[in-house]
């Protein structure tokens, strides 16, 4: 049981060992060992969410030596908290999915193929789990290479131009990174930190120039994973041509490395650079929410348009991240999970269709709805999520990112991301209308069939967790509550703290800093002091009806 | 004590579900029909109730919430799903409820045989659904969810005959342009959410505590855009201007579908909403003037087009807009009551209207059909002297029709007229008043007007159908009749609960019950109002009663000249038409607001984007990627030539450099 | 001095033919003579300077470098003989497939 984690994240490692056993023309076999093993170790995750207590601490903690090369100290460090349990399950529950959903359409090296995806898994797991940076950085580099094989082998027409892009894109990112991350550690070592441990420099107080040029790095390479306007173009290419089990990963979990490395490493290890260019980041979100959407909406494509969307939708995840409270932090942590899963969803629809037509230009459709009845009415709900409808998961982390911001000093921010919300249903059903409305006249779309069994059953879990997770999110929220609620007090620079006792020694207490305070109680800070009462007004009308008059 | 409050949305949900899931397999249309009916009727049984339990609480008393999960919880924000019980949500049910039955049942008959029958009903009972959220939530955000429901299920509803391009345009249109009310409503929730939170601590979207706690408010400022926000949703959700344009073109859905979500329940949530947040538009009297003058313009502008509409849904719809327009100049005036009795009268009798003029193009469509004749069965100008032909269908429809005209006795008069006398006699807009009471009152002569254009075209003079199909026509089944009954009856009667106080005293000192049973939702407003201002209104009974007079005056000018125009003189129109073309062509063609619209927003903004993607994205951006790659190349082009694979150019050139090197140490 | 002085000028003067040698013949077996030549050249330095400080240390190294031209002969003279399997001379010229 301690080790679940190091299970989890090396059962796929132990599939691909067992699937060099399989002989290559065994398709089917291969297959099915594949799923089966995604399969278990989406159960052995749940293991993780249920032995998961609600605290703001890591569990699992795995902490053994590793690498000690010279002054270098490397451990197998792993852990989860409230911020990186959601999206472990999610990684482990869209894997069986995208096994599942290119079942048909990769006929040619299908070994190679599931020895990608399983080694993806682990890495894309082992990333969320690393505590010790060192191991991230490994992780996140592994990750590349099957999804540089996927794209560059089973993609499309441009498949090696999307794939290079992709890669170098990436990796100039990434490259930064691991320069700021040894200089850290340089810097570290010398204030007697003993290894990559990640807990160890959160308590590091750097200097803020440091800070600013080391955000600098890291927030770059995260940006361009996220991926941030204007760093987002590999994106677009790289969805075209991936076939959709790529398509879905890179969506539902990949894109989710960028926000992640935010929560986890850029800000905390950072705060007060990451205050300082936060209006800077969240101009380029909210940028990246309405010039995303606008570009979606003129796609002729529609793996392009969904992949635009994703833009728009990290766009929110940022905002929200960049509010600093709770209810933004929040809502970016569960509109994560969401965009994982409506995005994958868009994109399994899309390779529906797909495989049936060979095309995914939308002009070549049309009237579909009469003919996929079936097909229709998920593509609609899939949509509706997409668009943030409330009921459905969207909603709700559009809402707590968007009112999150309002409350931050990103107000204005969010007021524009906020019309965002007209541009998704603008491009979302326009797209939905000239797909599935209008005339069925195209020979080829009549003999369509719609969806099989195989493929219903990758929908409906997708589907259920839409509604599951719009109308009752709170067991998701209370999971990574005391975590956020921890990460927001920490990544409050030590020079805001000082404001904020400093304001509230003083007799008038405004706004922000009661919300504050309130905060502090919630998170065990020292903080301790009296809510001052706004002159003559009572503190709590709620229980104070207008007795004024 | 309102335990069994949370059927009356859920049954509808079940509804859905059960024919949403099963209804392609259940195929029998009785079944079908019947769950669906079945369970909004279940709605309405369970809503009767509620306002039983509440009408025998004292008035006092009447607020209950009824709690069943937190939705969301995060920092200091909370929204449960609860439902409100007082007055003013329960008035709301019963409409819902109860005009929503008649016009489930009277789909059975007139969805009978269509493609998708079980779509249809699941469609129409998740709209039930959503409505009762919309109405029974007990915080904004609850709110905003039935709110959004309705939008999208009149979304998949105006899409139902998704394969008309037409239909598949008009449901985007609508969810769109309620997206960008929807941006206001959201702004508006955050501004107040954060507004009193941050100087007040008070962390609240519930209504109740919004109540208590609006005495925290200013008057203007931060009020005035908290409900500027919130009045852009509304204008979405009730089709004002500037967001009116989706409603006419909603008439692409079925009929009944007009007649249930855009004339009687979904568009008037907007009006539901400011009554439901009174007490915030109270504190504003910027917002309350935006308020009064965009209803008062709306009616007026909407009614011009009516006039001219030749579709007979059109002008139902355009009619529709106008009369949304007197609730949102009821509530801009600060007379919520009205408003609300407004809404009330309103869904009967055009509820009725939409619903008569379904059975009139039920019975077109069957009889051109026979006639194999392609004409469009909802052209006014196809139709005529139905009078003989449907006579149930036509009674009703007069009644509904001199209800909405304003005629004195019937519901229509009583709630317009309260508007209009509110509109000239409040205290908010000092000399604006008579312009809005002016605005309503020439407004009202026009729905005369058109209304009975309306009627004359249908059903009088002789019939203009092709002489083929003229014997087809006949009445409706029963089902579609008694629907109409209902609502007709409903549309004379159902005045009479809300009496004006100066008809009521004449009568005997009859009380306007329906104001009365509303108070306890518009006490916090009355507080305010009674601090603030109460000494700005107009009292003067003989001034009332002439307003009146004149109003009604203008309704029975609107009606005969309606009269000589379409039935005595039928060539005036004709003759009109050829001496002002220009006129004629910009009424008829409303305007030419929505080609407005296409011209500066819709294109501008498809042809930014264009520019965007092709210009920013594929040039700038990409071209800046692909460029480094591409220099990056470029100049490896240069070094690579060195490389000339012949042995003896590296040995020279190693030669070279060991020479080179050697000489620089030696003569360092 | 003066007797160690020859050793070394005739050890220059080989090294320089040797080198003359590769920079200039397009044969690959002269090229791999003339290679050789070269290192005994340098063989020729090592023994001198053995000599001339008195320790073993280049007579060692003397060895290394005859065993390893032993085995770069043998690696060399294959390829050669693929060389020429391959193209039918021993033309360095001829051989330039690893360009650009």
């Amino acid at each position: 049981m301690s080790n679940i984690l190091s299970l989890t994240t090396f059962l796929p490692i132990l599939g691909v060992l067992i699937l060099f056993f399989i002989p290559k023309e065994s398709k089917s076999v291969l297959r099915g060992f594949t799923f089966a093993v995604t399969l278990v170790t989406f159960l052995v995750s749940l293991l993780i969410l249920t032995g998961f207590q609600t605290n703001a601490e890591f569990q699992f903690v795995e902490n053994v030596p590793w690498i000690a090369a010279g002054p270098f100290v490397m451990r197998y460090n792993i852990g989860v908290d409230g911020i990186s349990l959601w999206l472990v399950i999610l990684t482990t529950f869209i894997m069986p999915i995208s096994v599942m959903s290119t079942w048909k359409a990769v006929e040619d090296k299908v070994k190679e193929y599931m020895i990608c995806i399983l080694i993806l898994e682990t890495s894309l797991i082992g990333a969320f789990i690393s505590i010790d940076m060192f191991l991230f950085y490994i992780y996140w580099e592994l990750m590349l290479i099957p999804m540089y094989f996927m794209i560059g082998i089973w993609g499309g027409k441009n498949r090696l131009y999307a794939t290079m892009k992709f890669f170098i894109y990436t990796m100039v990112g990434s490259l930064l990174m691991l320069v700021a991350f040894i200089y850290l550690y340089m810097i570290g070592s010398q204030a007697g930190i003993p290894d990559f441990s990640v807990l160890h420099f959160y308590n590091l107080h750097l200097d803020p120039s440091v800070q600013m040029w080391m955000f600098i790095a890291f927030a770059l390479a995260f940006a361009i994973k996220v991926p941030m306007f204007p760093l987002h173009t590999w994106l677009p290419d790289a969805h075209t041509e991936a076939p959709t089990a790529g398509s879905v990963i890179l969506a539902a979990i990949m894109l989710k490395m960028g926000t992640y490395g935010y929560v986890r490493f850029a800000i905390p290890l950072f705060p007060e650079a990451a205050h300082r260019f936060a209006p800077l980041l969240a101009t380029l979100a909210v940028i990246g929410i309405i010039y995303a959407a606008l570009v979606a909406m003129v796609q002729e494509d529609v793996k392009k348009l969904v992949a635009y969307s994703s833009v728009a939708h990290l766009g929110f995840v940022m905002l929200g991240i960049f509010a600093f409270n709770v209810q933004g932090m929040t809502g970016s942590m569960l509109q994560m999970l969401n965009h994982g899963v409506s995005t994958g969803a868009l994109f399994l629809i899309v390779g529906f269709i797909y495989e049936r037509r060979h095309t995914r230009l939308i002009t070549d459709f049309g009237g579909l709805a009469k003919q996929m009845p079936i097909f229709a009415t998920m593509f609609l709900i899939v949509t509706l999520s997409s668009i943030g409808v409330p009921g459905t998961n969207g909603f709700v982390g559009e809402f707590l990112v968007l009112i999150g911001g309002y409350e931050s000093e990103l107000r204005w921010w969010t007021v524009v991301a906020a019309s965002g919300v007209i541009f998704a249903a603008v491009y979302m059903l326009w797209m939905f209308q000239r797909v599935m409305f209008g005339e069925l006249n195209n020979p080829k779309n009549q003999k369509l069939l719609d969806l099989d069994a195989r493929e219903i059953a990758i929908m409906v879990p997708l589907l259920l967790l839409i509604f599951v997770m719009g109308v009752y999110p709170n067991p998701f929220i209370a999971k990574m509550d005391p975590a956020v609620k921890k990460l927001v007090s920490q990544i409050r620079p030590a020079s805001m703290d000082a404001a904020a006792k400093a304001l509230a020694a003083v007799p008038v207490a405004n706004a922000a800093e009661s919300n504050e305070t309130s905060e502090q109680n919630h998170t065990g800070m020292p903080a301790g002091h009296p809510v001052i009462p706004h002159e003559g007004q009572s503190t709590s009308p709620a229980i104070n009806p207008h007795e004024a008059k | 004590m309102f335990d069994n409050v949370w059927l009356i949305p859920i049954l509808p949900f079940i509804g859905f579900l059960i024919n949403g899931l099963f209804g392609k397999k259940i195929k029998n249309e009785t079944v079908i029909g019947t769950i669906a009916a079945g369970a909004v009727f279940g709605s309405f049984i369970v809503s009767c109730m509620t306002l039983y339990k509440l009408l025998s609480l004292g008035s006092e008393e009447r607020l209950a919430e009824v709690k069943f999960f937190s939705w969301i919880t995060s920092g200091t924000f909370n929204a449960d799903v609860a439902f409100l019980i007082d007055p003013l949500s329960c008035i709301m049910i019963m409409i819902v409820s109860g005009v929503g039955f008649l016009i489930h049942l009277y789909s059975i008959a007139y969805m009978h045989g269509e493609e998708g029958f079980y779509r249809y009903f699941a469609y129409l009972n998740l709209f039930t659904f959503s409505m009762f959220l919309l109405v029974l939530g007990n915080n904004l955000l609850l709110m905003f969810v039935g709110w959004e429901g309705v939008g999208l299920c009149s979304y998949l509803l105006i899409g139902y005959y998704f394969h008309k391009k037409s239909a598949g345009d008009a449901g985007k249109k609508a969810f769109v342009m309620n997206r960008v009310g929807d941006f206001g409503f959201l702004l508006g929730l955050f501004t107040l959410f954060w507004y009193m939170g941050s100087t007040h601590n008070v962390w609240t979207i519930t209504f109740s505590e919004m109540a208590k706690t609006s005495h925290l408010l200013p008057t203007g400022g931060v009020v005035t855009v908290i409900t500027l926000c919130f009045f852009l949703g509304a204008t979405g959700k009730s089709a004002q201007i500037p967001l009116y344009t989706w409603l006419p073109d909603a008439m692409e859905g079925p009929t009944p579908v007009s007649a249930l979500i855009h004339a009687a329940t979904m568009v008037t949530a907007g009006v539901y909403m400011i009554a439901r947040m009174n007490y915030l538009f109270i504190r504003s009297p910027e917002t309350l003037t935006v308020i009064a003058v965009i209803g008062a313009c709306t009616a007026l502008f909407a009614a011009t087009i009516g006039t001219a509409q030749n579709d007979i849904k059109r002008v139902l719809a355009y009619s529709t807009v106008s009369q949304l327009g007197y609730m949102f100049l009821a509530m801009g005036v600060g007379a919520f009551g009205a408003g609300v009795f407004h809404l009330m009268t309103h869904a009967f009798f055009k509820a009725c209207l939409f619903l008569g003029s379904g059975a009139v193009i039920h019975s077109m469509h069957g009889a051109l059909h026979h006639a194999h004749s392609h004409d469009d069965a909802q052209d006014m100008r196809n139709m005529g002297g139905l009078k003989s032909k449907m006579p149930i269908t036509f009674a009703t429809f007069l009644l509904a029709t001199i209800a909405i005209a304003g005629i004195p006795g019937f519901s229509g008069f009583f709630s317009k007229d309260e508007i209009l006398w509110q509109a000239f006699s409040n205290p908010h807009h000092g000399s604006l008043n008579i312009l809005l009471w002016g605005m309503g009152a020439i407004a009202a002569g026009l729905t005369a007007f058109y209304m009975f254009r309306l009627v004359f075209m249908t059903f009088f003079g002789e019939c203009r159908i092709t002489p083929k199909a003229k014997d087809h026509l006949h009445e409706s089944p029963l089902v579609i009749v008694i629907p109409l009954i209902v609502l007709a009856g409903l549309s004379v009667v159902g005045g009479y609960i809300g009496i004006p106080k100066v008809i009521g005293e004449v009568l005997g000192g009859i009380p306007n019950y329906f104001e009365h049973y509303l108070d306890p939702v518009f006490k916090y407003s009355e507080e305010y109002m009674s601090v603030h201002g109460a000494h700005g209104g107009i009292h003067n009974i003989a001034l009332e009663w002439g307003l009146m007079g004149t109003s009604v005056l203008i309704a029975i000018i609107g009606i005969t000249v309606a009269y000589a125009l379409y039935v005595s003189n039928t060539g005036i129109p004709v003759k009109f038409v050829a001496a002002f073309p220009a006129l004629h062509r910009a009424v008829y063609n409303k305007w030419y607001i929505d080609e407005l619209y296409d011209f500066m927003i819709v294109n501008p903004c498809k042809s930014f984007s264009q520019f965007l993607w092709k210009g920013f994205d594929v040039i700038v951006i990409d071209g800046a990627v692909n460029g480094v790659a591409k220099s990056v190349m470029a100049l490896s082009g240069v070094f690579r030539l060195m490389q000339t694979g012949l042995l003896s150019n590296y040995a020279w050139s190693m030669a070279f450099g060991v020479v080179v090197m050697l000489s620089y140490f030696i003569l360092k | 001095m003066a007797n160690f002085n020859g050793y070394l000028i005739i050890s220059a003067i080989l090294f320089s033919i040797g080198t003359i040698g590769v920079l200039t013949r397009k044969n690959s077996i002269v090229i791999f003579m003339c290679i050789e030549l070269m290192l005994n050249a340098v063989n020729l330095t090592f023994i001198t300077f053995s000599r001339y400080l008195g320790n073993l240390d280049g007579q060692i190294f003397v060895f290394f470098i005859m065993t390893v031209a032993a085995a770069e002969a043998a690696v060399g003279l294959a390829l050669i003989i693929a060389f020429y399997n391959n193209k039918d001379t021993i033309d360095v010229d001829e051989v330039q497939l690893m360009k650009w």
